[in-house]
């Protein structure tokens, strides 16, 4: 073995030293909200398919105070990987060309949280509409 | 010489990632509202809005059938893809145990989705 110890840079904490690197560690960590929350759903269809008193603990279960607050953080947290989604759109799609302009990013960004607020009115209406 | 290149598998998982973090994007905060707050809590819908009848009948709506298993599994493989990509910036080497362990469990969701979903009949 080599006597030899070259220095190595510390990594440990490194995204912590700048405000650019948290924003990224959060809105790259939204995936284990993302992740949650499906594991939760596929719970449901599983308790759905097992039956009627299967579905019905799974729906105790969401009623839990823990649950609840789960839920509220992952609400908050999706609703934030919604934001940096389309915030981050225009530099992750190939360029638009309209009329000989490139689509601004503004126009980008602005176009995709209005679909993201006309598909939760449409889904609000929609599970409305078959639940009552 | 001119062996054909060898092609990457990547372009599948970075497209189900692109179609999950959409999909999540466009409905996952309305989703968590509905069946994580609004439901339980007993707001703005009926105390029995997710019966089992009413779901059991969701479910096995192709329609529905379709819409839950796009829901589950596209969610898992967005999040899989990402937190896979993300092991290394937290110091973990993202070699192929951590890409079994990512994409398979993705992978084993959608199956468990899938099987879950078909025993409901339609």
């Amino acid at each position: 073995m080599s006597k030899r110890r070259p220095y190595v840079r510390p990594m440990a904490g490194w995204w912590r030293k700048n405000p650019f690197f948290i924003e990224y560690m959060i809105h790259e960590g939204t995936a284990l909200f993302v992740a949650a929350y499906a594991l939760v759903l596929l719970a449901g269809l599983v308790c759905l398919a097992l039956g009627e008193a299967a579905w019905n603990g799974w729906l105790g279960a969401m009623k839990h105070p823990l649950v609840i607050l789960f839920h509220l953080v992952t609400l908050a947290m999706i609703a934030y990987h919604s934001w940096t989604w389309f915030k981050i759109m225009p530099k992750t799609m190939p360029p638009v060309v309209i009329g000989g302009k490139r689509l601004s990013a503004a126009m980008i960004t602005g176009g995709g949280l209005a679909a993201v607020a006309l598909a939760s009115l449409l889904a609000l209406g929609l599970f409305w509409g078959m639940t009552r | 010489m001119n062996r054909p290149l060898k092609r990457s598998n990547a372009p599948i998982f970075w497209g189900l990632f692109g179609a999950g973090g959409m999909l999540s994007a466009l409905l996952g905060p309305v989703l968590v509202l509905i069946t994580g707050l609004a439901v339980p809590m007993g707001l703005l819908f009926g105390a029995d809005a997710m019966s089992y009848a009413n779901m059991l009948a969701f479910a096995q709506h192709w329609l529905g059938k379709a819409f839950l298993f796009a829901i589950v599994s596209l969610f898992l493989w967005h999040a899989g893809h990402r937190i896979f990509h993300s092991l290394h910036d937290v110091g973990i080497h993202a070699g192929p145990g951590a890409k079994a362990v990512c994409y398979g469990g993705a992978l084993l969701g959608t199956v468990i989705a899938a099987l879950s979903l078909l025993s409901m009949g339609f």
